[in-house]
Order: structure tokens, then C-alpha cells, then sequence
């Protein structure tokens, strides 16, 4: 019984050696070690062995069984792995296929700019203020100091409505509203908005167009704290490295009036094409408020004082991404649109 | 402003500074210099040359032969020149010379007959065609008899010169002048403005004898000075004279006419020249013109005046627009003897509106227009007589023939350093303030603490405090102010809850694929309700520019489509855009009701991954998603109910409602719309944000996570096909009661194997119950109830 055994198990392990898959490993699993199997059948023909027997040929039995066992499971384990390998062989995609595409829109560039502008001065603690683009002539012109008559508020440059109603030409009405809403209290405000002027479309004219103003009324706020200012949107703006520069101008609601300029943001200040060979680039305007314009807004001039300043997002964006023409903002080609899916950070 | 820096040397010591620095210097201080202009600039070897003969070229009609003396030697040119002739000096480019444009002269054969140079037109200088004399304009430039032959025509004519181009702001009129420039460049370089002398000797007869002067308009012409010259020879200014014309821009005429605009660019002051003897009566009367009284100006166009025109008349007929342009009747010519210079002070409102009016504006007006210097009046009809005596051999008759009401003190300004230095944020010594006022050349006296500043008339532009405050900072330097932030108390700052919003739209817009677009504002008259929900009276532009931008949008989607169809135009099939703007209603003010709307325009595929088989084009349901995903954002409760709107597919369209009111509309465009834009399918939505944000969102506070499990059972019903799905989810809700959690359509089937006029929808009802695990016939309990009341509906369920 002992050579049987030995033979059983020596033909058990060569079927196992000899299974090449998982499935056939199983045939084998269940040929010797099943409940019809021969190790069982041994098993139970124990019962006619002699009592004395039984227990040493008991041993011997569970000694194959557990080698057969054991040598099985060894197999399996390398079977079921040659069987994951070969799925995932068989799995294999190309990786080079493109994804499922993210549908995803962005921003005008517009808006880009002006909210880029007003988040900079909301950290400085502005607040934001919008008024209507259809404006009365008063606030739009003669409470900022134009009276009527000023050559600066010419019908040929203003759409009108009425004679006492016109599109309005600059986003300066919202700080004359703003000013007399607040009834002579501090001010701290940024005016972004459309506005309209009666010029022909074309590649540096748009008879619709935006800016984005800040107006700051305080005690004591002098020239200087409009420098400050200027100086850290410039470089919060157009980079740390940016030097600003002051140079007089002329605006009826400001006085004294400037122009800022930035150093080149592209060359530096060397001069290239972007700065027309100056280094220096024109971004905006700006002042003290004129004492007739805080007064007729209530504001007592000789107490309280401020400063304003505006800019034209599409110049900003003009100059910052290198377009050419004025009108790409509002033909909404998609393919310039979509160019400003990207961040810069 | 053309600013010649060989003239101005006449007036103050500009220190010999390269132009560009000088025009860098005049920037920084507060008149910016557009351009600096060289006049000699690719200009070299350029000669006084002497026509000995001149003969027709054998070979060419319009050339000729010239031996022309050109100092070193007497060498032979070809000119094609209609001017041409024998004893002229010409300007000669010689065989090296250099002309603007890098155009190179070198000895040449035409026509088989050699040409050593070129004689040359003022044009091939670099000069402007309509600056150049009339007699000239088509050939060359003569030069005057006594020019030295050989000599360099450079700088023996004043090409040798940089002419600054000033970009003046509308307060700085002071600087339309070569004086008022003179001022601003001293104060600049500290150095003293130098007035030209005036002297000449009078005649003994007044011009009061020959002429007589009469005001209606006082308050319009507060002064009026007439000098009468005599014995005078109309004929070509001297050369510096020409050019110095021609570098501020002015065409040369003859010399009284060029006498006038010279001292016009001198001072400032407009002057007009008439012909004593064609004003016929020996009277100069001003007064507003009379309704369609007609005048010839001298640009030849005849002009009907209004009431609200001021005209020089003979007594009898104008003779010319006041301030605008003289009259073709009174005009100088060569047989011109005697003139009448006219220097004038009128009112600027007058000036503006006249020009306006007549849309004619002239070195004149757009001087007077802003305000001229009335204390430059006087000296400049001086100065005219001066340089016509000079120039024209006149002989000035003695005294002037005036009217003068005018008012002319200068303005006193009162200001205190510790004001200027506040609103400065600066530190400037009262020393530098002074100093600073002395070379301004405004005369100050300092007391106590104060100064005392008298503006001259010239800067008619400083009127307050803060003008001298802008003074002294723009000539002390705005690179010392130093840089601060406001001390002012700091507020947090931020976006209102309106504005928040708006960005959360933009922000759930974009992340929906859509990509924001801007449009105009103005329409047309026709496209200005298009597909407007609420449409209202017409607000019209009262000069638009064109039809197509006259009128102000009811609704974005008109040029939101425009926007669309440019892009497919452009072979983009697949566009999804997104705008918020306002559109402009009338209401009961006068002021428009504006209102931000947010409008969609998608047409083409909304997913397109084609190489998995998955492509999606947009239909209604795509943006009825976005819009139900936006009032999720913005916790609102949006109602969708069908309706028809013009240019929508009537079975395809719905208003979009919140408690009640349409705020919106959605819907695919009608077939004959999108044939009109050259669009396939597109799917357009607009509503009111302003009506959307309306109401504050409610703060968020979370619901228990579920403990229970929620239990899910499915119903098929056959349908008529009109019965809406809506209807079934509003009865199968009602039905269902509080246990009844969430119900969802999953499959709709309008096919073969139903009876016609029928449709197949199964929904999908959850149930749940937040305080316990619901039994099974808890659940059919109710489900029952829910199939009982489908069937009692007139449903059919689907075996």
C-alpha cells in the first residue's frame, strides 16, 4: 500500500508539473485530491487495514496529501499569475488615444483684465461700484466739470439720446453718483463698465468699449498715496520689477492731472517695438479731484480729498497679449476667444 | 504744434540741447512732444545752382538741357521740371547726394544726354506737397536772386533745423504760440523769455483819417485794433520767412498774407489781412449777421450766416467770418497797395460756434475757440505792421483806429506752501516754490506764510490753488513725489452679492463649456426687439453713425447670433457662447430701465469624441440642463413652461419662470430664422439675472447624510404622445406622498412597436424614509397608489 501510495503521488505531481493553465491545475486538484479522488478512496479503504496500521499509513496518507497540496497551490499561484498576465497583455490599449475631451469655456479677455484689476484693488480694500450706461448729461459731464459748452463734450463725440441723455463716455458718472450717495463720507471705489464713444470702428477705435476707474476720498490724501498706489497695481499687474513714472496731463475733473507710465514690460526699458523705442508705456490717467467736482458732489474741498485714475482694459489687454486690433473683443471669433482658456500664474 | 528750435532760439536760450533731449525735457514737464522732427534728415550735398541756359531736350518733349553754374564748376542736368529756366537759382541735388526716402543721386545718361545732379522740387526735400508755394507746387523751387551759387542750400535756408511736434492738452492753449512755447521751455531751463522789439516809423497821417470803426457786438468783440499800411508791393516773403512758414506748417502765400500767419504763430493772436480799396466804403463795422446774409470765404465756398454769426462788414456787406476765415472780396492779391491788419479779441463761444456751425476751422478759430491772450492784441498788430514795413515797403500810417472794453487784469492766485506741500505729500522749501514761480515768470509776493501769485493773461488755465499746485510739482519734478498708500480708515473692501453672483454665473458657465462672448450695445432698428420677452418703445441714438448701430438691444441674442454665424461662416461648426450685458428698456424715467441679462447661443456637436462612437449634437434639452444646473447654483426654484416667441421653433420653445414670473426663454431657432442666419440647429436662452438675483439664497445648512437605504421601483406607462412627461412627474409626486423621494425619467420610446400617436416613458421612483429601513410592503403600499392614480390618469402600463 505504501509503493501505491507513492506512486499516486508521483503521478500527481507530474500532472501538476504538467497543468498549463489554472483550468487544468483544477482537473488535477480535483482527479487526486477530490472527494472521488484516489487519496480519499485510500482514506477510506483504511478501515480494512489492521488497527495497528492504521495510524502510521494514516500519517503517510496526510504526508502525500499535504505535499500534493502544497506543490498544487505552489503551481496555482504561478498559473494565476501567467493567467493575469496574459489578460493584462491581452488589455493593452493605446495610450497615445486622445482623451475624452473636458468640455470647458472661459473667460473674455475683458473680463479677464478688469476682474484681474478688481480683485488687486478688493485686497486693498475697494469696493466695487457700477452705474448705468445710459447716463444723464449731468453726471456724465457737467458734475465731473465739464459745464455745457466745454469743448470736451461735443455732440459729435458723444451718442446722445436726448439733450439731457446720452450712452456714456467714460465710467467717471458712477464716482459723481457714488460720491453724492455717500453725502460726504470717505470713499474707497473701483468703476468698471462699458462705455460709448461716436468714433468709426477700427483697429485702435471702437465706438464700445471699456474702463475701469478707482476713485479714493479721504482727509489727507495727497499726491503721494495716488503714486503709491499706481506703483503696486503696476507691479501687481505687470510684474515687481515694474518703475512707474508720473508726467503732467490735463483732465477737467482732476487737478493736478497725470498720465502714468510703466517701464517696458517686454524690454525692460532698453526700448523695442512694444514701448515704440521708449521704454516707457503709457497706462493710464489720473489726478486729484478737482475741488469743483467734490463740491458739487457736497464734499467740503478743504477738508476732504482724493484722488482718481482710469485705464482702458482693452488697451491693458492689447498691450499684455500682443493684439493688434481692437476689434477682435467684439467679433467673438472663437479661435481668438479660446485663446485665453489658459491661466498665467 | 509745430515748435521750429531755430525760431524759438529767437525768443529764449534753449542751452544748445540736443532736440530730443530738449522734446524729453518739455515731456517730463508737462507738454508732450509727439515727435521729433529732423529737417535736414537724409538730406546732403545739396547746392545753390545758376540756370545758365536751358534747351530743349532733342530726344524728350519735356525734358531740357541745363548748364547750370553750381559754384565749383558749370556741369550739365536734365530737368523735367514745366518750371524750368534759363537765369533761375535752383536747388541742385549733385552726383553723392543724399534725399529723404535714402534716395542716392549719381550721374546718369537720359536720353542719351548726360546729367550731373538733380534739380529739385521742394517735395524731393522732404516738404510737404500742400506746404509748399502754389507757383511751385508743380515744378521746382525757385530760390531768390541774390542766393550765393555754390553755397550749401541747407543751411543757408534754415533746413539745417529739429521741429518739435507738440501734443497740447486743451488748457494749454498758452503754447499754440512760439512766445507761449518760449515760456515753457525758459521756465524749464531757467533762462528769461526775450519779446521781440518792436519799432518802426509811422507815417504822418493817421489811420484813423482813412478809416472808421464801428462795434455792435461788444460783448462778443470786446476789442478791435486796425492798423492801415500803405505803398506796399505784394510779392514772395524772404526765404527764412518760407520756411520758417513751412516748419510750423503754414503755406506761403505772399508777404502780407505770410506776414499774418507768421505773427499768428509768433504770438498767437489770429490777424486778417484786407484790401483797403475792395473794402470800398473805408469802414469796418462788426455786428452778428443777418438770417441766409450770404459771404464768399476765401476757401472759395459761399456760406449762408445765421443770426448767431459774427461778421466784419464794409458798413454795408460782410466782408468776413469773424475769427473763422476772411471774405474772397476783401482778399489780398499782387495789386493789393494798401491793407488793413486786423487784430481782434471775440469772445470764445461765439468763435466755437460759428466754426462749428459751418464746419470750418482754421488756425484762427481753433485759437480764438479756446481763448487767446488779451494782452497780446495790441503788440501783435504792432508787430504785423512792423514786419509789413520791413518786408512789404508799406508805410504804416500813425496810430490804430480801436475799439476796447476789455477787461484784462491778471488773476490773482493766493495759495500756502503747507497747502501745496499737503496735497503734494512732499517737503518743498518755500525757496524752491519761489524760485520755481520766478521762472514761470508770474510775478509772487510772499507774506505771511502766504503767496501771493499774479498769473499772466497768457495762462488763462490757472485760475485756482490747485493750478499752482500743479506748477510747482510739474517743474520741481514728479519723479520727487515720494510713493504712500491713503491713511485714510481701511474698509474690507469686496464684491456686493449681486456682483458675487454674476461671477458664479460666469464661473458655472465656463466650467459648462461655454465661452464668453461681448457684443455692441447698439443695433439696428430692426434687430432691436428680435427675440426680446419684453419688448418696449424704441430708444434711438439722435445722431447715429449708422442704421446698423442706432438703436439700443432689448436682447443679447441677436448679436450674440451675428457672433455665431461669423464663426460657421469660418467653417467652426460646433460654437458655444455665452454673453451677460444689459439690454435697455424704456420705463417710466427718463433714465432707461437697464437690466443684465445672460443669454446662450449653441449650435453644431456639444460632445464630439469621436473615436469612441460618442458624439452629441446640442439640442433644447443640452441648455435646459445648463440653465437647471445654474438655479441649483443659485438655489432657485426655475419653473420651465412652453411657449412661442418670434424666430423660435413653436414646438420647441419654453419660458423659463420663478415664482411665477417669466424671467426667461429657451428654445431652438425656427427653421426659417436659422436659414436667414445661415446656421443649422441653435439653441439660444436668455434671461434676466437681475430677476434671478433677486432674492438672497437662503444660508446652507446640511441634511443628515441617509442612515436607511432608500428603495427604488421602476413604472413604464404608455402615453398619448401630448400628455407632457411633466404632467406625469407633477401626478406621480402627488401620488406618492412624503416617501417618495426623488422621481426620474429614464427612458422615453416613440417607436414602431407602439400604437400611432403613442409614446412609451418609464420613470424611476425612489423611496425613502429618513427615520427607518421601509419594508417592502411599505413600499408597495404606496407604489400602488402611485400606478392606481397613472391608470385612473388615462395612462397605460407598459407589460
Amino acid at each position: 500500500m505504501e509503493a501505491q501510495l507513492n506512486e499516486l503521488k508521483t503521478h500527481a505531481l507530474d500532472k501538476i508539473a504538467a497543468a498549463s493553465n489554472v483550468k487544468e491545475l483544477n482537473a488535477v486538484r480535483v482527479a487526486y485530491l477530490g472527494k472521488k479522488g484516489p487519496i480519499t478512496d485510500l482514506l477510506k479503504g483504511m478501515g480494512k487495514l489492521p488497527a495497528e496500521e492504521r495510524p502510521k499509513m494514516g500519517a503517510l496518507v496526510n504526508v502525500v496529501r499535504e505535499e500534493v497540496t502544497a506543490r498544487l497551490e505552489e503551481r496555482m499561484a504561478i498559473l494565476e499569475e501567467q493567467a493575469i498576465n496574459e489578460k493584462l497583455q491581452s488589455e493593452t490599449i493605446d495610450i497615445t488615444l486622445p482623451g475624452r475631451p473636458v468640455k470647458s469655456g472661459n473667460a473674455h479677455p475683458l473680463t479677464r483684465v478688469i476682474e484681474e484689476i478688481e480683485d488687486l484693488f478688493i485686497s486693498m480694500g475697494y469696493e466695487i461700484e457700477e452705474g448705468p450706461e445710459v447716463e444723464k448729461d449731468y453726471y456724465n459731464f457737467e458734475a465731473l466739470n465739464l459745464p455745457k459748452g466745454h469743448p470736451a463734450r461735443d455732440m459729435q463725440d458723444s451718442f446722445y439720446i436726448s439733450e439731457d441723455i446720452l450712452l456714456r463716455t467714460h465710467t467717471s458718472p458712477v464716482q459723481a453718483r457714488t460720491m453724492e450717495a455717500k453725502g460726504g463720507e470717505p470713499i474707497k471705489i473701483i468703476c468698471p463698465g462699458k462705455v460709448y464713444r461716436r468714433d468709426n470702428d477700427d483697429a485702435t477705435h471702437s465706438h464700445q468699449f471699456t474702463q475701469i476707474e478707482g476713485l479714493v476720498i479721504g482727509e489727507d490724501i495727497r499726491m503721494s498715496d495716488l503714486k503709491g498706489t499706481l506703483s503696486v497695481f503696476a507691479k501687481k499687474m505687470f510684474g515687481e520689477d515694474r518703475e512707474i513714472r508720473l508726467r503732467p496731463s490735463f483732465f477737467p475733473f482732476t487737478e493736478p492731472s497725470v498720465e502714468m507710465d510703466i517701464s517696458c514690460f517686454k524690454c525692460g526699458g532698453e526700448g523695442c517695438n512694444v514701448c515704440k523705442k521708449t521704454g516707457w508705456i503709457e497706462i493710464l490717467g489720473a489726478g486729484m479731484v478737482h475741488p469743483n467736482v467734490l463740491e458739487m458732489a457736497g464734499y467740503d474741498s478743504k477738508r476732504l480729498t482724493g484722488f482718481a485714475f482710469g485705464m482702458g482694459p482693452e488697451r491693458i489687454a492689447m498691450l499684455k497679449y500682443g493684439i493688434e486690433d481692437i476689434r477682435h473683443f467684439y467679433t467673438n471669433d472663437v479661435r481668438f476667444l479660446s485663446q485665453f482658456q489658459r491661466t498665467e500664474v | 504744434m509745430l515748435v521750429s528750435i531755430k525760431w524759438l532760439k529767437d525768443y529764449v536760450n534753449t542751452q544748445d540741447l540736443p532736440p530730443a533731449e530738449l522734446g524729453e525735457k518739455i515731456t517730463r514737464a508737462g507738454i508732450e512732444v509727439d515727435a521729433v522732427i529732423d529737417r535736414s534728415e537724409g538730406l546732403s550735398n545739396i547746392v545753390v545752382g545758376h540756370v545758365e541756359s536751358c534747351v530743349k531736350h532733342p530726344e524728350a518733349d519735356k525734358l531740357n538741357i541745363c548748364q547750370v553754374n553750381v559754384g565749383e564748376e558749370t556741369t550739365q542736368i536734365i530737368c523735367g521740371a514745366p518750371n524750368i529756366a534759363a537765369g533761375q537759382n535752383v536747388i541742385v541735388a549733385r552726383p553723392g547726394a543724399r534725399l529723404p526716402g535714402g534716395m542716392k543721386i549719381k550721374k546718369a545718361k537720359l536720353r542719351g544726354e548726360e546729367s550731373n545732379g538733380m534739380i529739385c522740387s521742394l517735395q524731393e526735400l522732404g516738404i510737404e506737397g500742400k506746404l509748399v508755394p502754389k507757383a511751385y507746387a508743380e515744378g521746382i523751387y525757385v530760390l531768390p536772386e541774390n542766393a550765393e551759387v555754390g553755397s550749401d542750400v541747407i543751411t543757408n535756408f534754415d533746413l539745417d533745423d529739429t521741429v518739435l511736434e507738440l501734443g497740447l492738452t486743451p488748457n494749454r492753449a498758452d503754447a499754440m504760440s512760439m512766445l507761449g512755447v518760449a515760456y515753457e521751455v525758459g521756465a524749464i531751463l531757467e533762462e528769461r523769455v526775450k519779446l521781440p522789439e518792436i519799432t518802426y516809423k509811422e507815417a504822418e497821417d493817421k489811420a484813423s483819417s482813412m478809416l472808421t470803426l464801428n462795434i455792435d457786438s461788444p460783448e462778443a468783440n470786446p476789442l478791435y485794433v486796425a492798423k492801415v499800411v500803405r505803398g506796399i508791393e505784394v510779392k514772395e516773403s524772404p526765404m527764412w520767412l518760407q520756411q520758417r512758414l513751412m516748419a510750423a506748417g503754414v503755406r506761403p502765400h505772399n508777404n502780407v498774407v505770410d506776414v499774418t500767419n507768421y505773427v499768428l504763430m509768433e504770438y498767437g493772436q489770429p490777424l486778417h489781412a484786407f484790401d483797403y480799396d475792395l473794402l470800398e466804403t473805408g469802414n469796418i463795422t462788426v455786428r452778428h449777421a443777418k438770417k441766409d446774409e450770404l459771404i464768399t470765404t476765401l476757401d472759395g465756398n459761399e456760406r449762408k450766416l445765421s443770426l448767431n454769426n459774427l461778421v466784419i462788414t464794409n458798413g454795408e456787406k460782410p466782408v468776413a467770418l469773424a475769427g473763422v476765415m476772411g471774405g474772397a472780396n476783401s482778399e489780398v492779391s499782387k495789386d493789393t497797395k494798401t491793407v488793413v491788419i486786423e487784430s481782434a479779441y471775440f469772445e470764445s463761444g461765439s468763435i466755437r460756434q460759428t466754426s462749428k456751425e459751418h464746419n470750418l476751422r482754421s488756425d484762427a478759430s481753433s485759437r480764438y475757440e479756446k481763448g487767446v491772450d488779451p494782452n497780446r492784441v495790441i503788440p501783435a498788430a504792432e508787430r504785423a505792421a512792423q514786419l509789413l514795413s520791413e518786408l512789404a515797403g508799406g508805410e504804416v500810417l500813425a496810430g490804430s483806429v480801436i475799439f476796447d472794453q476789455l477787461q484784462r487784469e491778471e488773476k490773482v492766485v493766493n495759495v500756502s506752501p503747507d497747502f501745496i506741500n499737503s496735497r503734494l505729500g512732499m517737503k518743498i522749501r518755500f525757496d524752491d516754490m519761489l524760485d520755481i514761480l520766478n521762472r514761470l515768470q508770474f510775478k509772487t509776493e510772499a507774506m505771511n506764510n502766504q503767496l501771493m501769485i499774479s498769473v499772466p493773461t497768457r495762462r488763462q488755465d490757472i485760475q485756482i490753488e490747485e493750478d499752482i499746485v500743479e506748477e510747482i510739482a510739474r517743474l520741481y519734478g514728479y519723479d520727487e513725489i515720494p510713493s504712500t498708500l491713503p491713511e485714510t480708515a481701511t474698509s474690507p473692501g469686496g464684491l456686493s452679492p449681486y456682483q458675487q453672483k454674476r461671477r458664479i454665473v460666469r464661473n458655472y458657465m465656463e466650467g459648462a463649456g461655454l465661452l464668453q462672448a461681448t457684443t455692441y450695445s447698439l443695433t439696428s432698428e430692426k434687430s432691436a426687439t428680435q427675440f426680446a420677452m419684453k419688448q418696449t418703445e424704441l430708444t434711438r441714438l439722435l445722431m447715429p453713425m449708422s442704421e446698423e448701430r442706432s438703436t439700443l438691444r432689448q436682447s443679447l441674442l441677436p448679436h450674440l447670433l451675428e457672433s455665431v454665424s461669423y464663426n460657421t461662416a469660418r467653417r467652426i461648426d460646433s460654437v458655444a457662447l455665452y454673453e451677460t450685458g444689459s439690454v435697455f428698456l424704456k420705463g417710466q424715467d427718463e433714465l432707461l430701465n437697464e437690466e443684465e441679462h445672460l443669454a446662450i447661443a449653441v449650435t453644431g456637436l456639444w460632445l464630439d469624441n469621436s473615436w469612441q462612437g460618442e458624439k452629441k449634437a446640442v439640442d433644447f434639452f443640452v441648455v435646459k440642463g445648463i440653465v437647471e444646473g445654474l438655479a441649483v447654483k443659485l438655489d432657485v426654484e426655475l419653473d420651465f413652461e412652453r411657449g412661442e416667441l418670434d424666430g423660435l421653433h413653436p414646438g420647441r420653445t419654453a419660458f423659463i419662470t420663478l415664482d411665477g414670473r417669466r424671467i426667461g426663454v429657451i428654445g431652438q431657432l425656427h427653421p426659417n430664422e436659422q436659414k436667414a442666419r445661415d446656421l443649422k440647429t441653435t439653441i439660444v436662452m436668455e434671461l434676466s439675472l437681475a430677476e434671478l438675483f433677486k432674492e438672497q439664497t437662503e444660508a446652507l445648512v446640511y441634511t443628515q447624510v441617509p442612515r436607511y437605504p432608500s428603495i427604488t421601483r421602476d413604472v413604464a406607462l404608455v402615453l398619448s404622445k401630448i400628455v407632457e412627461a411633466g404632467t406625469i412627474e407633477k401626478l406621480i409626486r402627488s401620488a406618492g406622498g412624503k416617501l417618495l423621494k426623488d422621481v426620474r425619467v429614464f427612458d422615453l420610446y416613440e417607436g414602431d412597436n407602439l400604437e400611432a400617436g403613442k409614446k412609451s416613458v418609464a420613470f424611476s421612483l425612489t423611496y425613502f424614509d429618513p427615520e427607518k429601513t421601509l419594508t417592502d410592503e411599505e413600499v408597495t403600499a404606496v407604489h400602488e397608489k402611485v400606478v392606481a392614480a397613472l391608470i385612473e390618469s388615462g395612462a397605460e402600463l407598459r407589460s
